[in-house]
C-alpha cells in the first residue's frame, strides 16, 4: 500500500498552488503517479509482464508445445533431480515448463485485455446513454443491470463458452459480454453528474447534438474512473479464464493457459507441487499488478487524491 | 411498510423471469440439445427424431412457454443426462451446497467484520494498512489454486483435514475457507469505509461528548449505521456463494449443485442448466430482497424511497 502521507500531501500541494497552478492536472497526476508506491509497483510488474508476452518466442528456450518422453515430471533444478537446461522442469508431457508459463502470459493478457475492452464497451455505452437521458432509458438500464447481477455469473459463462465451442475469441466474447456491470454503475452516475454542468448547458446552447456531447464533453470526463475500472476489470476477467480453463471448459489443450496448467498438474500435485504452485503464482503476480495499477489510478486520478 | 414489500417482491419475480427468459434464449444459440444427446457425429436423421421425441422442434418461445407452464405446475423438466426428474436432481444435491454456502459466509463475517472494524478504528497505522494490503493480495489468488494449494498443506503434508468429499463436517472446513475467504476484501472494505464514515459524523460526535465511549460506543451507535451497507452485501455475497460454489466444490470434489451444474455443462444437459441458472438467480433476487426488507426495517428512511 502507498503511504498515508504521500497522496495527501501531494493534495496539500496542489492545493497550495491555488488559483495560480503552475501545474496542469496532467502533470500532477504524473507527479502523483511516481510517488505511488503501489502505482509503481502494479506497472512495473505489468510492463514486465507485457514485455515477457511479447518477446516469448525469442526468450523461451524451448517451444512450447514440444513433448519429450524422456524427460517428463522433472523436478525445478534447484530440487534434486532437476536439470539446468530445464529451469523450472518439465510437465506430464516433458514440455519445458519455463517456456509454457512465459507463453501462457499471451493468453492470460489477450483476454484479460480484450474482455475488458469489451466490458468497457458495452457498459460505458449503456451507463452513459441511461446517465444523459435519464427518465425511461434510465428505467430500462436499470433493469437490466439488476437482471445482469442475479445472473450466475461464472456458471454462465461456463456454460456458454463451452457450449459455443471454447476458443479464444469465445471466451473474450463470453467473459466481456457479461463482466460490464461495474463500468455502468460508474458513468452512469458521474454522466448524470456532469450533464447538469454549466458547458454541457454552454454545449446545448450552441446547438450540439447528444452523441457530440457525450463525445466530446462527457467521455473526457469520465474516462480517469472509466480507466480505473478497466485496469481492475482485466484482473478480473484474468481470474475468469484461469478458472475456466481450470475447469476443462476453457483454453483447451495443447495451448498453455496458465488454469489449464494447474489442471493439467493437478495429477501430481504431491509430488510434484510446483506443477501447481507455479502457474497460480504467475495469475497472483500478474492480478495482483493490476489490482495494484488500479487502485493506484484511482488514488493519483481522485480529485482529493485518495479515495 | 408492506406496499413497499410487495412492490420489491414483484420487482424480484419479473426479474427472476426476465432472466429465465435471457438464460432460455442464450443457451439455445449457444448449443443445439439434440445434437449433445446423440453424441458427436451422430446420423442426421437420429438427431431429427430425437429433436421431435424432446419437442426440440417447436419455435423457441412455444418451447420456453412449455418450460415455464411445467415450471408453474412443479414440473422442473426431465434431465437428458440422468434421465432423471431435474426437481430430484437439484433437490439432492442442494443440501450440501446450502451447508457450504452458510459456513462459507459465516467464516467470511468471522474474518471480515473484526478485521474492518478494528482497521477503521486505527486508520492509517500498521494495523489498518496490513488489513488492506491483504485484502489487495487476497483479491488476486485465484480461488481454485488457494484450494489445491490448502490440500497440499493442510490434508497431504499436515494430515489435519481430509483431502476431497463430502462426508462428514470437518470435510467442509477447507472449502469453506477458501469459499469464504474471497468475500472478505469486500466485506472488510465496506465494513471499515462505512464504520469510518459514521464515526466521523455527528451524532457520533454527541455521544461522545455525552461520555460513551469504547466497546459501549461502537456497539449500540456505531456499528448500528455502518452494518446497514454491510447486511446488503452479505446477501450478495451469499448469492454469489451459492452461485460460486462450481470451483470451490469440484476442486474438493464436493458433490453440490455446482458440480452438478459443471456436469451438465460438460454433458449438455440443457434442461438441469437451465433449472440451475433459474434456481441461483431466484435464490439471489430473493436474498437481495430479504436484505432490502431488513435495512427498511432497519432503516426508517428507505422505505421512503
Amino acid at each position: 500500500m502507498t503511504s498515508p502521507s504521500t497522496p495527501a500531501a501531494a493534495a496539500a500541494a496542489d492545493h497550495a498552488s491555488g488559483e495560480a497552478n503552475a501545474f496542469t492536472p496532467m502533470q500532477v497526476m504524473r507527479r502523483r503517479m511516481r510517488s505511488h508506491k503501489g502505482f509503481l509497483i502494479g506497472a512495473g510488474i505489468l510492463l514486465v509482464l507485457i514485455l515477457i508476452a511479447a518477446l516469448a518466442p525469442w526468450i523461451a528456450p524451448y517451444d512450447p508445445l514440444e513433448t519429450k518422453l524422456v524427460a517428463r515430471l522433472l523436478p525445478p533444478a534447484w530440487e534434486q533431480g532437476g536439470r539446468w537446461e530445464y529451469l523450472l522442469g518439465t510437465d506430464h508431457l516433458g514440455r519445458d515448463y519455463l517456456s509454457r508459463l512465459l507463453y501462457g502470459s499471451r493468453i492470460s493478457l489477450a483476454i484479460g485485455f480484450g474482455a475488458a475492452s469489451l466490458g468497457c464497451l458495452i457498459g460505458v455505452t449503456l451507463g452513459v446513454c441511461a446517465g444523459y437521458f435519464g427518465g425511461r432509458i434510465d428505467q430500462a438500464v436499470n433493469y437490466i443491470l439488476t437482471c445482469q447481477l442475479a445472473l450466475p455469473g461464472l456458471l454462465l459463462t461456463m456454460a456458454l463458452v463451452f457450449l459455443i465451442g471454447p476458443s479464444l475469441l469465445v471466451v473474450v466474447c463470453v467473459i466481456g459480454g457479461l463482466h460490464w456491470t461495474y463500468y455502468l454503475v460508474v458513468t452512469r452516475s458521474a454522466t448524470m453528474q456532469i450533464r447538469r454542468l454549466d458547458y454541457v448547458t454552454a454545449a446545448q446552447a450552441i446547438g450540439s447534438t447528444p452523441l457530440q456531447i457525450i463525445l466530446y464533453e462527457v467521455l473526457p470526463n469520465v474516462r480517469n474512473q472509466i480507466i480505473v475500472i478497466f485496469t481492475l476489470e482485466v484482473g478480473i476477467a484474468i481470474l475468469a479464464e484461469a478458472a475456466l480453463s481450470f475447469l476443462g471448459v476453457g483454453i483447451q489443450p495443447p495451448t498453455p493457459s496458465w488454469g489449464l496448467m494447474i489442471a493439467e498438474g493437478k495429477t501430481a500435485m504431491f509430488y510434484r507441487p510446483w506443477l501447481v504452485v507455479l502457474p497460480g503464482l504467475a495469475i497472483f503476480l500478474l492480478v495482483i499488478a493490476t489490482n495494484l495499477m488500479g487502485d493506484g489510478l484511482r488514488d493519483v486520478t481522485a480529485p482529493e487524491g485518495r479515495n | 411498510m408492506l406496499r413497499y414489500a410487495l412492490k420489491r417482491l414483484v420487482l424480484a419475480l419479473l426479474v427472476a423471469l426476465s432472466v429465465s427468459v435471457a438464460t432460455f434464449a442464450l443457451l439455445s444459440f449457444a448449443t443445439d440439445p439434440a445434437r449433445a444427446i446423440a453424441g458427436e457425429d451422430a446420423d442426421p436423421l437420429v438427431i431429427e427424431q430425437i429433436r421431435e421425441r424432446y419437442g426440440l422442434d417447436r419455435p423457441l418461445p412455444v418451447q420456453y412457454g412449455a418450460w415455464i407452464g411445467g415450471l408453474v405446475r412443479g414440473d422442473l423438466g426431465e434431465s437428458y443426462h440422468w434421465k432423471r426428474p431435474v426437481s430430484e436432481l437439484i433437490a439432492t444435491h442442494a443440501p450440501v451446497t446450502i451447508k457450504l454456502a452458510l459456513m462459507s459466509i459465516f467464516v467470511t463475517i468471522v474474518i471480515a467484520l473484526p478485521l474492518g472494524i478494528i482497521a477503521a478504528l486505527r486508520p492509517n497505522t500498521l494495523i489498518d494498512r496490513a488489513a488492506l494490503s491483504t485484502a489487495v493480495a487476497a483479491q488476486a489468488i485465484p480461488s481454485f489454486w488457494l484450494g489445491l494449494i490448502f490440500i497440499i498443506l493442510f490434508a497431504v503434508k499436515l494430515r489435519l483435514f481430509p483431502v476431497s468429499g463430502d462426508g462428514t463436517t470437518w470435510h467442509f472446513v477447507l472449502p469453506c475457507i477458501v469459499l469464504g475467504a474471497s468475500s472478505v476484501p469486500a466485506v472488510m472494505r465496506l465494513t471499515r469505509t462505512g464504520l469510518l464514515e459514521v464515526l466521523g459524523s455527528d451524532y457520533i460526535r454527541t455521544a461522545r461528548s455525552k461520555g460513551f465511549r469504547g466497546l459501549r460506543l461502537l456497539l449500540r451507535h456505531a456499528l448500528r449505521n455502518a452494518m446497514l451497507p454491510v447486511v446488503s452485501v452479505l446477501a450478495i455475497q451469499l448469492g454469489h456463494k451459492l452461485g460460486g460454489s462450481v470451483i470451490v466444490e469440484s476442486v474438493f470434489a464436493i458433490n453440490g449443485l455446482g458440480r452438478l451444474a459443471l456436469q451438465s455443462i460438460l454433458g449438455g444437459d440443457i434442461p438441469t442448466l437451465q433449472m440451475l441458472v433459474f434456481v441461483f438467480a431466484l435464490t439471489f433476487v430473493l436474498l437481495t430482497l430479504l436484505s432490502d426488507l431488513l435495512n427498511g426495517w432497519l432503516d426508517p428512511r428507505l422505505r421512503l424511497g
